[in-house]
């Protein structure tokens, strides 16, 4: 029975939120059993298999470079260019390259990285787990005495881990790239009084800030890519479903997270 | 035959014992008090029409989901009360073989075989390989181990997912509808080769199927349900002198005629609901 007005709105509310928190609780399960199969695999003798996290770590990390340095390229010169047009104003052009520096390391580099992973490896391993419980293949793993989490979700979180702070690095590095060939061409300063400038404007806490972030967005894309992954159903028209949900819900995760992060590291 | 199942379970010959078993969706009974024994060494046939309950039942057998209530026991031990270790290791002994096969696609036919050696032993690389294509002779496909899944036939995949099953040398191993989706002649050697493997490995088996004739080739015994509900169990010249309404339809291939009510009828066409 389809309820309308007052009530149907707020039970639909109801809904949402009971099944947000629901989502919640199975992403926590997911991540502890990844974990305590991480931790306590080998000694169960069921390790998590070393070649599928180096195939995960080719796959989320070192395919995503290419797309990943021109993007994060283009951040850093565009932000150079909007931050001298802003600056020029009060003549402190060159004041641009302290702000690109803290802004980029603490927040941009981070946030690229986690948005182009987020839609490259969000859906494919969304799309994948997916097709894999579908055609049982999933059921298939448990039946056979392998924990589905183990093979599957284990090894990606492990490849997050370990590539999304590199990721995160590069696009640090190309952004203030980019930056410098702004500054290069409008300000006219080269790129080693630039990097100078970038050096000493930086200090550690800012490349910190990023890479604990970093962390906190390759758990996230796990949890939500993953989990997106088992719960798809219905055919073809699921597996859409189930991947633009995981790309959606990995954006918007990494955004808001960014936001909680930053809040609590600043204020 | 209460008398007989109670020796058999004093002989520890029972190597499936459902009894009881209720799942429900909400509301709605998916299957309701179903029991069932499997012996050892037999081949035991679920068989019904499509949203019988036959394969939910094969799934609470497998252990895939928890039961609202009831008991499965596997080799005599209550599957819901084990142990992820203990669960683990009756897995080793039992071998699935899946509607479309499962078989993983990123590997090849020969690793999707090995899969289940190269996660319970310790046996070295070549063991596995001969181990492997030991079991792909058995099902007629020998030379195909470096194939991907994608490579194959229905048929084929069907009888790779078979071996899958058989490498670990089960006691007890479950196949999906074998012949579904299959043309008649392919069918029917797999039906041939169910058969081998019970003689060649003494192994019990759990055929689920809607196909009467596989059924009446292979079975031993046949179990019907019928929307959740057992209709009887028993040998094929059992099911097949039952009068059971239900079951006579299934036999001859007729469909039910439901009776039409028209005022509910009515009432469904116009959504009014008094």
């Amino acid at each position: 029975m389809q309820l309308t007005g007052f009530r149907g709105f707020s039970e639909r509310i109801g809904r949402r939120v009971a099944a947000g928190v629901e989502d919640f609780g199975y992403g926590a399960l997911l991540l502890g059993e990844s974990v305590f199969w991480l931790v306590l695999g080998r000694w169960w003798q069921q390790p998590v298999p070393i070649q599928a996290m180096v195939r995960e770590m080719m796959e989320i990390g070192v395919l995503a470079i290419p797309v990943l340095s021109i993007l994060a390229f283009a951040n850093g010169a565009m932000m150079a260019m909007q931050g001298i047009y802003t600056l020029r104003d009060f003549g402190a052009e060159a004041q641009v390259i302290t702000g690109l520096a803290t802004a980029v390391t603490r927040e941009f580099g981070v946030l690229i990285a986690g948005i182009v992973v987020a839609g490259r490896s969000g859906s494919a391993i969304a799309a994948r787990i997916g097709t894999m419980q579908m055609a049982q293949e999933v059921d298939a793993l448990r039946v056979m005495g392998v924990a589905p989490v183990r093979y599957l979700v284990s090894p990606v979180l492990v490849a997050f881990l370990v590539m999304m702070p590199v990721l995160t690095v590069l696009a640090d590095a190309m952004a203030v790239l980019g930056g410098g060939a702004i500054c290069f061409m409008d300000l006219h300063i080269s790129l080693g009084t630039y990097l100078d400038r970038v050096w000493s404007a930086l200090v550690p806490g800012d490349i910190w800030q990023g890479l604990i972030k970093s962390l906190v967005f390759g758990v996230l894309i796990t949890l939500v890519a993953t989990g997106n992954g088992f719960i798809a159903k219905g055919g073809a028209e699921g597996l859409g479903r189930a991947t633009t949900r995981s790309v959606v819900l990995c954006i918007s995760a990494i955004v808001v997270a960014d936001m909680i992060f930053t809040f609590f590291l600043i204020l | 035959m209460t008398a007989m199942t109670t020796a058999e379970a004093e002989t520890g010959d029972v190597v499936i014992e459902v009894e009881n078993l209720v799942t429900s969706y909400g509301a709605h009974k998916v299957l309701d008090d179903v029991s069932l024994k499997v012996r050892k060494g037999e081949i035991m046939v679920i068989m019904g029409g499509s949203g019988s309950g036959k394969s939910t039942l094969l799934r609470y057998l497998l252990g895939l989901h928890r039961p609202t209530s009831g008991v499965v026991r596997l080799f005599g031990r209550d599957i819901n009360r084990l142990s992820g270790r203990q669960w683990t290791e009756l897995r080793k002994k039992m071998g699935v073989a899946f509607q479309g096969g499962a078989l993983f696609n990123s590997m090849t036919v020969g690793e999707n075989v090995c899969m289940p050696l190269r996660e319970h032993t310790r046996l070295d690389r070549n063991t596995m390989r001969i181990m492997s294509r030991m079991k792909l002779e058995v099902v007629n496909l020998a030379g195909f181990e470096n194939l991907m899944p994608s490579q194959l036939s229905g048929g084929m995949l069907k009888r790779a997912a078979l071996a899958r099953a058989l490498v670990m040398d089960p006691g007890l191993l479950f196949f999906d509808e074998p012949s579904a989706g299959l043309d008649p002649v392919v069918a029917a050697e797999l039906d041939d080769l169910i058969l081998r493997i019970r003689d060649a490995m003494q192994v019990s088996i759990v055929v689920v199927t809607h196909e009467l004739e596989s059924a009446f080739k292979i079975a031993d015994r046949i179990t019907v349900l019928d929307k959740g509900k057992i209709l009887m169990t028993g040998t094929m010249d059992e099911v097949r002198n039952s009068d059971i309404p239900r079951i006579r339809n299934l036999l001859t291939r007729t469909s039910e005629e439901q009776p039409v009510d028209a005022d509910d009828y009515l009432r469904r066409l116009t959504g009014s609901t008094d």
